[in-house]
């Protein structure tokens, strides 16, 4: 068949001379290669010594906010539930009573808010609903498990510190220097 | 009898001949679709309704055939009877869509915007209206109206905040109980829907008022925060009521009853029963029914696409049977392993916790299996 294209090079069936049987020639091109490398920036970092910054349009692990005075932002309106394209939001809504009225601070508030961490694809779509600022995707992996149970985050895992009573824990969880 | 004299009548461009008497609206909504003003306190099942909010209205650019002078101003569309060679504009008059915008300012001018607390949320006419005909912003820089809380009785919840003052309402109590207790106190911007003095709504048609709010003024007690309203799945059923037409929308997250309301047309009214009469339904189908045993089901409610509520819902032809599961059938009987069942772990939607059997809105407790339910 007429070739295609001229890209196409016959094999060349040559014996090799006796330089080329030597290989001394190109090993000594390729070892340049090789060491010209050791003088070169590194791409590449230490792991967990050293970390890299996040973009700040990093969207990692979710975390659910409270106001100034430590109360719960979140209403349980169901927009992020409704926005997530993976259905990994689900919750329960309570009515506030008058003994709760320093924890949550709408008349309605999720008693229960649980996302699963195995179907959520880190969209942000949440983040864009919540009415409320209640929900943020932070600078955090979700961490790895062993088990998919774990995986299914509840409200103790994605409060934030209250800011009133557990001062120092939110600002650790921000990462600033107490 | 006489013969019927019919007009015909041009809405935005469109010609629909109607009987003589019949209003601007209710000709726009035989045409249908966008050309229909949008109506807050109109209802065309209750006398005497409209003429209050001022959503509808539409300008007349010609008066009849007779006299083609345009009418001077704006007019409300609902209270206004067609003449012959009418010529109305209502999406295509920029007056109307700047008097409309204005009409959405005011009335959202003491609406506290607690969307994502109130229940009507999804299915609310105000919401729809801002969305369709309102500014984003609001010039408003006062303190919103706020009322003292009224207590309406177990079944019904106020929030007088949110209240448009469309009077529906009472011309419910009006026109299906016999004896109206409730109504508006005080006027201009002390006006308020109240009981004088603090009475409970317990006429057995009173919990119509919960379908004839066009906002989240007057929402059910009974399902109070327990879901929102795109989560639940509506299907039409029905049940023998010796006292009402029975026929229902059931709200339902799984197989549980959370809601039952009245079934509802395309533009949010009580849909009439096949013998004509509107089909309002009595307080026991509405509170008390919450099993799904007391129901025959008919199928999915059909939802139009455009609501938030069809998102998740199957409807049209899917009728009740259930799609047969394959796995089984497969794999040579084997069931198939599952690593996780979300029950295990998940506290919401616990199998054992059944919602709709709680009368008011759950608290705390409910889901900590505080509370044990049967």
């Amino acid at each position: 068949m007429q070739p295609l294209t001229n890209k196409a090079q016959a094999v060349s069936r040559k014996p090799m001379t006796f330089l080329e049987r030597l290989y001394l020639i190109n090993i000594i091109k390729g070892m340049v290669i090789t060491f010209s490398h050791m003088f070169k920036k590194q791409p590449t970092i230490h792991y967990p010594e050293q970390k890299r910054e996040f973009s700040p349009v990093f969207r990692g692990l979710h975390v659910l906010n409270r106001d100034e005075e430590g109360k719960e932002r979140c209403t349980a309106c169901g927009l992020c539930a409704v926005a997530c394209p993976a259905e990994a939001i689900t919750m329960e809504a309570a009515e506030r009573t008058e003994d709760e009225l320093h924890l949550y601070r709408e008349e309605k508030y999720a008693a229960k808010y649980e996302i699963n961490m195995l179907r959520c694809i880190f969209c942000g779509l949440c983040e864009e609903a919540c009415p409320k600022d209640a929900i943020y995707l932070s600078e955090t992996f979700a961490p790895a498990n062993y088990t998919r149970k774990g995986f299914i985050y509840g409200k103790p895992d994605l409060l934030i510190p209250n800011p009133k009573t557990e001062a120092a824990a939110l600002a650790m969880a921000k990462g600033v220097e107490a | 009898m006489s013969e019927q004299i019919f007009f015909k009548v041009t809405i935005d461009n469109i010609t629909i001949e109607v009987p003589a008497g019949t209003t601007i609206l209710q000709a726009a909504r035989q045409i249908g679709g966008t050309v229909a003003p949008p109506a807050m306190c109109y209802y065309s099942k209750l006398q005497g309704s409209g003429g209050k909010c001022r959503t509808c209205l539409v300008e007349v650019a010609k008066g009849s055939e007779k006299d083609p002078r345009p009418m001077p101003k704006l007019v409300a569309s609902c209270r206004t009877t067609v003449m012959d060679g009418m010529e109305v504009k209502n999406i295509t008059s920029d007056k109307v869509i700047d008097a409309r915008a204005g009409v959405v300012e005011f009335l959202l001018l003491n609406h506290p915007l607690d969307c994502p607390i109130c229940d009507q949320a999804g299915e609310c006419h105000l919401q729809d209206l801002s969305f369709d005909h309102g500014k984003s912003a609001t010039r408003y820089e006062f303190q919103r109206r706020t009322f003292k809380k009224h207590d309406l009785g177990k079944n019904i919840q106020l929030h007088m905040t949110r209240c448009i003052l469309c009077y529906r309402c009472v011309f419910t109590a009006d026109q299906l109980t016999n004896k109206r207790v409730h109504g508006i106190l005080d006027r201009g911007d002390h006006a308020e829907i109240a009981t004088h003095i603090e009475k409970s709504l317990d006429n057995e048609f009173i919990g119509n008022v919960i379908d004839v709010c066009p906002v989240g003024a007057l929402t059910d007690k009974t399902f109070r925060f327990k879901n929102r309203v795109w989560f639940l799945k509506p299907m039409d059923a029905h049940r023998d009521c010796p006292t009402c037409s029975g026929r229902v929308t059931l709200w339902n997250r799984g197989d549980e009853v959370y809601r039952v309301t009245a079934r509802k047309d395309e533009w949010g009214e009580i849909e009439d029963t096949p013998e004509g009469k509107p089909g309002w339904i009595c307080n026991t189908c509405r509170f008390d029914k919450k099993e799904t045993s007391d129901w025959v089901i008919e199928g999915p409610r059909a939802i139009s696409r455009q609501s938030v509520i069809a998102q998740g819902h199957y409807a049209g032809n899917v009728g009740m049977t259930k799609p047969t599961e394959t796995f089984k059938a497969v794999n040579g009987g084997r069931t198939p392993h599952l690593l996780l069942d979300i029950h295990d772990e998940s506290e919401v939607n616990q199998p054992q916790l059944h919602l709709g059997k709680i009368h008011g809105p759950s608290h705390g407790d409910t889901f900590n299996n505080k509370i044990e339910n049967a």
